[in-house]
């Protein structure tokens, strides 16, 4: 699958545990992949920017608090504002493009108050797939006008068969088209190898590619005309 | 230096008269104060191994790599898996939260100080009966404190043990075992050598865990709660990050050698490593980097404070390790230098406040104990059982003990997927595999233990941990290879613990012979009595296989119209089933002889199972363990979603053949039977067909029961008693 060119950023954090999990993920799609620390600024070079999963600052106030004060985070609103590429947050990094409000709502507390590491079906564009969470602060809520924004922009995704942590509406994860962000709590990088037992990640992956592709092929077509 | 050191200093500090005069016999004086409190923590059980070391030096360490550093490994192509138990009793006992979840931060430390990843966590956890408050919040707390720690450091949680027993009421036993892995020509010793800047990076050093060693080192009683500020305080994001910082620490060619800090904290990680070194330490106690005002010399080198590691650098590199720390936020210190004297030596303000040899600190006293056998075990030996209840509630009653029942409630708040190594999922088969794509294969984790058999007969019941732990390791398609050990029992100095002591360290030793796995590690926990109760004595085995290829892996479910075969002996009225889980759910009872191993006969089958695995024959492989002949059976229908019927009894006593515990047996399923069989004939091994898997049924000889019912006893037992 390589001569794609695509190239992927892996930002880490202090407190980040999902980072080499989701490299070798990209990798395993020939993206060329780097991780970049917490202080980055210069994002341009990424055909996608993942914020992965983990304790960024060991999630002290509330899970991805901290972490929207960082530098790399700055550089992502310009990022997302010229439509460079994909900006995607899984787990705690869901958490934390939902406390820096680039996607809406937020994600509290499991509704049994439990830390819940287990294979979870889902919804995935009409087709039921199985991939692993691993999260204490995975209930997502919204108020009813954000629900309302998220059914007319057809955000909602990814949604659980089996509601596992009490999220309103089903909600697992939620794609943003106009600016091209998606956060996700369920881990598609986990769910890559055979190895695992479970390769229902890739059809993320793939999706995903197959969006840079046409993002960069739509970008080719404005330069070409702007010329 | 101050001179003088009264008797009620030394005894307050916990030294008998015996050591306090071994100690000036060695030193040819008087220590002096700080000199005193420096071997009253050295010299303590859980440093010093007292009463244990003469008798491990029983184990066999043949084959095992890095064997007496912090932790030990076995190679597996060109890396070494490190692996290491050890345990966090007395602390979780007191602080159930913060002691199980520094438990984890301190073996976590001993795998990094090799230079290894960490990749995996298993733990083995006893608590008093679930129904009594008091042990349902410690179970509560450790398992949230390990879900705390071990899901924050980004280490998956990938198996482990739960045992509910009223021994283990005061004195709950936290075993964490991790692994991890390194390249084998990176690996790093604890030895230094003379002339080279020692330097400490992590956490400030504050007053927390100051005499943990010596509290680890005790019964606890009424007034161990007042012992609260020994128990250490973990902050695991500090955690990940040193250990992302240490491990690139590590890959600079400066860098010597690496401690970790655990008990006893600065004094004994520095003064390993010149005692390993054999040469000479000076330390600035002034240097460190402290946490509060007013420390004293004695509490900077005897505090337990967490996620702190000690780098000995050579000059070129010092500049490099400062950076390195600085761009993780983490502070360090450079505390002074390795020397050619072969004097460990303390400053404060540059004045010289302590000066011993390394090696009298090192080498505590070695305490010879009891070996004759205690009355009880002839006590014991000769109960008999002679009750019955309906076999229909007897299953429904075990089904539902929290020793047998489902751990969903407990693994299903580890994060047991991050790393994305998991190959083998709590649950799917008798040890955990972790995918190690370094070299193609997965390794099988297994951790158990029998307090019961080994309180009926140290030396037998001591042995058949280690084979349970490799049928656990077999019936998942693992060739077992090493061993790490646990070693939890009572105060040394009482001699029923003594001869339980050594028994069955004897017996770990023998069965670790015969399996031709090395003991690459180990720790071993004393006083874990009150003055009401004391545990069964509990030597924990923790063990790693390997297998070349995923595709090699057994799970523990059988699926629709296979058949079901008992690979090993079946039990008459005469098997010896002493010690078997039912007696003591059922009718707590303990009592009557245990059943010995037979290392040709395990052998055996591990050859017969690999080889009908490699044939394509088996369908659900399972060791028969806790739950006997039933709990099996029940185990491979539950995960295959399938039934059974067939029969199970073949002998007078019906719970004896259901539950009973004897060595040697696994239950597997095949689709193909005559090829099966075909093997098993040429291996000449003792098997019985058991029956079908039937869809939704379970019916063996004249019983039937309803499957649903069973699987929601089996399911929610643990839940619903911890959410009542």
């Amino acid at each position: 699958m390589s001569g794609k060119n695509i190239k992927a950023g892996v930002i880490v954090f202090p407190g980040t545990n999902c980072d080499m999990d989701t490299k070798r993920a990209c990798e395993f799609f020939g993206w060329e992949t780097e991780f970049m620390w917490h202080d980055e600024t210069s994002l341009d070079k990424y055909d996608v920017v993942f914020l992965p999963g983990g304790f960024s600052y060991g999630d002290y106030i509330r899970a991805g608090r901290l972490a929207r004060f960082s530098p790399v985070l700055m550089a992502l609103n310009g990022y997302v504002a010229k439509k460079r590429g994909f900006l995607v947050g899984i787990c705690n990094g869901f958490q934390i493009l939902c406390e820096a409000k680039l996607l809406p709502g937020i994600l509290s507390v499991n509704d049994n108050t439990k830390f819940i590491c287990e294979e979870t079906r889902l919804s995935f564009e009409g087709k039921e797939i199985t991939l692993p969470i691993a999260h204490g602060e995975g209930r997502y809520i919204a108020d009813e006008n954000t629900l309302q924004e998220i059914k007319s922009k057809k955000m909602d995704f990814l949604k659980y068969t089996n509601n596992p942590n009490g999220s309103i509406e089903d909600i697992a994860g939620l794609w943003d088209k106009e600016n091209n962000i998606i956060g996700m709590m369920p881990h598609p990088e986990r769910a890559i190898f055979a190895e695992t037992g479970n390769t229902n990640g890739r059809s993320f992956f793939e999706m995903l590619e197959s969006y840079i592709l046409s993002l960069r092929g739509e970008a080719l077509a404005s330069t070409r005309q702007s010329k | 230096m101050q001179t003088e050191t009264k008797p009620e200093l030394y005894k307050a500090l916990g030294l008998t008269d015996f050591e306090y005069a071994e100690i000036q016999k060695r030193l040819g004086r008087e220590p002096n104060k700080l000199e005193t409190y420096l071997f009253s923590a050295m010299w303590s059980e859980h440093c010093g191994y007292m009463h244990s070391r003469k008798y491990l030096s029983k184990f066999p360490i043949g084959g095992a790599v890095s064997h007496g550093e912090n932790a030990g490994g076995i190679q597996i192509g060109e890396h070494v898996i490190v692996f290491k138990v050890e345990s966090h009793n007395h602390p979780s006992a007191v602080e159930p939260f913060q002691g199980a979840a520094t438990g984890i931060g301190g073996i976590i430390r001993d795998i990094l100080a090799i230079g290894a990843r960490p990749i995996a966590l298993l733990d083995s956890l006893k608590f008093g009966k679930i129904t009594d408050n008091f042990s349902k919040h410690i179970f509560d707390g450790v398992v949230r404190g390990i879900s705390h720690y071990g899901n924050c450091i980004g280490v998956p949680t990938v198996a482990g043990e739960v045992g509910f027993d009223e021994s283990y009421t005061d004195s709950p036993l936290v075993n964490v075992m991790a692994v991890g892995i390194v390249k084998k020509d990176k690996i790093r010793s604890a030895k230094a050598e003379p002339n080279k800047v020692v330097i400490v990076v992590g956490s400030h050093t504050g007053r927390d865990g100051i005499h943990g060693a010596s509290f680890a080192s005790k019964e606890l009683n009424e007034n161990s709660k007042e012992d609260r500020p020994s128990v250490q305080v973990g902050d695991p994001f500090i955690k990940k990050v040193l250990i992302e910082a240490t491990l690139e620490i590590l890959d600079l060619k400066e860098v010597q050698s690496c401690q970790d800090f655990g008990a006893a904290g600065l004094l004994s990680s520095s003064s390993e490593m010149a005692y390993k070194g054999e040469c000479g330490i000076d330390l600035h106690l002034d240097r460190v980097h402290l946490r509060e005002d007013g420390m004293q010399p004695w509490e900077i080198m005897l505090s337990e404070s967490q996620e702190r590691m000690l780098f000995v650098v050579e000059e070129e590199g010092v500049e490099k390790v400062l950076n390195i720390a600085e761009k993780y936020e983490i502070p360090s210190s450079i505390i002074g230098n390795t020397t050619e004297t072969g004097c460990f030596k303390l400053f404060w303000n540059a004045e010289e406040v302590a000066n011993l040899p390394p090696e009298i600190l090192a080498e505590a006293p070695k305490y010879t104990l009891n070996e004759e056998e205690p009355e009880y075990i002839n006590e014991y030996r000769n109960l008999t059982l002679d009750k019955n209840i309906p076999i229909n509630e007897a299953v429904e009653k075990m089904v539902c003990d929290p020793n047998f029942a489902s751990k969903k409630w407990v693994y299903r708040q580890y994060d047991h997927t991050v790393g994305t190594r998991t190959a083998v999922k709590p649950a799917q088969s008798g040890a955990a595999g972790i995918w190690i794509h370094e070299e193609g294969g997965v390794i099988g984790l297994a951790i158990d233990s029998n307090g019961r058999q080994v309180f009926l007969n140290p030396h037998e019941g001591a042995k058949n941990s280690v084979w349970e732990c490799c049928r656990n390791l077999i019936s998942s398609g693992f060739k077992p290879l090493g061993v790490t050990d646990c070693l939890n029992y009572g105060n040394p100095e009482k001699d029923e613990v003594a001869y339980q002591f050594v028994k069955s360290v004897e017996g770990i030793a023998d069965a670790c012979r015969e399996a031709k796995a090395p003991v690459v590690s180990g720790n071993v926990s004393f006083y874990n009595e009150s003055p009401d109760r004391r545990v069964f004595p509990t030597p924990t085995i923790g063990m790693i296989g390997y297998t070349n290829s995923a595709d090699k892996l057994l799970k523990a479910a059988f699926s629709n119209k296979e058949t079901v075969i008992l690979l090993g002996k079946e039990i008459t009225d005469d098997s010896n089933t002493g010690g078997s889980l039912y007696q003591r759910v059922l009718y707590d009872f303990i009592g009557g002889e245990v059943d010995k191993t037979n290392a040709d006969l395990e052998k055996k089958f591990e050859e017969t199972i690999f080889e009908l695995r490699d044939n394509k024959l088996i369908g659900g492989c399972i060791d028969v363990s806790e739950g006997g002949l039933f709990g099996a059976v029940f185990e491979g229908v539950k995960n295959g979603n399938t039934g059974f019927k067939g029969s199970l009894i073949f002998c007078k006593d019906e719970e004896k053949a259901l539950f009973g515990e004897i060595t040697g047996r696994y239950v597997i399923s095949t689709a193909e039977l005559e090829k099966t069989k075909k093997i098993l004939q040429s291996k000449q091994v003792q098997y019985k067909i058991l029956g079908k898997c039937v869809n939704n049924i379970m019916e063996f000889d004249k019983y039937s029961f309803d499957l649903r019912k069973l699987y929601d006893l089996y399911d929610k037992s643990i839940e619903l008693e911890m959410e009542r």
